[in-house]
C-alpha cells in the first residue's frame, strides 16, 4: 500500500501518461489534448454568435467526459491513495521560494497563495484569475497545451509542437526568472 | 452512453498527474528554475513513450476498436504556435497548472482552482473574440 500511498516517481508517472496517447487513439480515434475542452465550454455554454465557436461541439463531447475524468481522478487520488505529505521539493527550490515570500508549504499548493480569501489580494488575483486567463488564452492561440503540443504533437513527429513547447517553455522561464520574485512580494 | 470509457480514461489519468505530484504548483516552480530532473523526466519518459506507440500504430496499422483506421491529424504551423506559446507559458509559471492539472487540482480538493479554470475558460473565449485581429 506505502507503493500506492508514496508520490510516484516520474519513470512510473511519465511512461503511464505517454500511454493515454495510443489508448485515446485505439479506444476511438481520439487525438490527446485537453485545452480543447475549454473551447467545447464555449461553444456549449457561451458560443455568442463568435464564428470560432460556431460548431457542433458534441461531436466533441468525448473530450469533456475525459476532462471530467480527471476530476474525478483527482478526488480518487486525493481521498483514497494518498498520505498527504507535503511535497518533497529540493532545498535548494524550498530556500528560495522561501526567501521571495512563500509561506506554506504543507499542500500541493501554496494555500498563502491559491485561497478564497487571498482571491481578493492583488496578488492572489493575478495568480489565479490573470494566471488563469493566460493559460486559457495562450493554449488555444497556440493551438494547444502540453498534452495537445508537447505529448501528442511531437510523439507525432509535428515539428510545428516543438515550436510550441520550446515557446512554452521560454515563456515559463521569463517568467519564474523575471518576473515572478516581484509577483510573489505583491 | 459510449462516451464513458473517455471518463475512465480521464479518471485513471487524473490519478497520474496527482501521485506524480504534477499537479503540483512547487514542482513547476523547481521545473522552471532547473533544479530538479522530476518533470523533465515525467514529459520526456511521456514523450518517448507516447512516440514509440505512435511508431508501432503506424508500422502495424493498427486499427481502432470498431475496426477504423487510425488517422491523426498534422498540425500546421502558425504563429500563434509561438505567441500563444509564449503566453501560455508565461500564465504556466504562475498557476502552476496546465489544463490538465487544472482539473485535477479541483478534484483534488483546492476547490478555489476552479476560479482559475473560470478564468481560463474566458480567456479562451476572449481568444475566439479577438482572433481575427491576432497575427496567425
Amino acid at each position: 500500500m506505502d507503493l500506492i500511498t508514496h508520490p510516484w516517481p516520474w519513470y512510473v508517472a511519465g511512461p503511464l501518461i505517454g500511454l493515454v496517447v495510443p489508448a485515446l487513439l485505439i479506444l476511438g480515434n481520439k487525438t490527446f489534448g485537453i485545452s480543447s475542452s475549454l473551447r467545447h465550454i464555449c461553444a456549449a455554454c457561451i458560443p455568442a454568435n463568435i464564428s470560432f465557436f460556431k460548431y457542433d461541439w458534441k461531436k466533441e463531447s468525448w473530450n469533456l467526459f475525459f476532462v471530467a475524468g480527471i476530476v474525478l481522478g483527482g478526488f480518487t487520488a486525493a481521498q483514497f491513495l494518498s498520505a498527504n505529505h507535503p511535497v518533497n521539493i529540493t532545498a535548494q527550490t524550498h530556500t528560495l521560494l522561501k526567501q521571495q515570500g512563500v509561506k506554506d508549504f504543507n499542500g500541493l499548493l501554496p494555500k498563502d497563495i491559491f485561497s478564497f480569501d487571498q482571491l481578493l489580494t492583488l496578488r492572489g488575483f493575478i495568480f489565479m484569475v490573470i494566471g488563469g486567463f493566460l493559460v486559457g488564452f495562450g493554449t488555444r492561440y497556440a493551438g494547444g497545451c502540453t498534452s495537445g503540443h508537447a505529448i501528442m504533437g511531437i510523439s507525432n513527429l509535428q515539428w510545428p509542437s516543438l515550436v510550441a513547447t520550446c515557446c512554452f517553455m521560454a515563456g515559463g522561464f521569463i517568467m519564474t526568472w523575471f518576473i515572478l520574485p516581484y509577483l510573489l512580494h505583491l | 452512453m459510449r462516451n464513458i470509457k473517455y471518463l475512465f480514461a480521464g479518471l485513471l489519468f487524473g490519478i497520474v498527474l496527482v501521485k506524480s505530484e504534477v499537479i503540483s504548483w512547487f514542482r513547476v516552480q523547481e521545473m522552471f528554475r532547473l533544479q530538479s530532473f522530476h518533470m523533465y523526466g515525467i514529459i520526456g519518459s511521456a514523450i518517448a513513450v507516447g512516440m514509440i506507440s505512435v511508431l508501432i500504430i503506424k508500422r502495424f496499422k493498427i486499427k481502432t476498436l470498431s475496426g477504423e483506421p487510425i488517422v491523426i491529424p498534422d498540425k500546421k504551423f502558425n504563429w500563434g504556435n509561438v505567441y500563444g506559446g509564449l503566453i501560455f507559458g508565461l500564465g504556466w509559471a504562475i498557476t502552476g497548472a496546465c489544463p490538465g492539472p487544472l482539473f485535477a487540482q479541483i478534484g483534488s480538493g483546492f476547490l478555489v482552482t476552479s476560479v482559475t479554470l473560470l478564468s481560463a475558460i474566458l480567456g479562451t473565449w476572449v481568444y475566439g473574440l479577438v482572433r481575427e485581429k491576432l497575427p496567425q
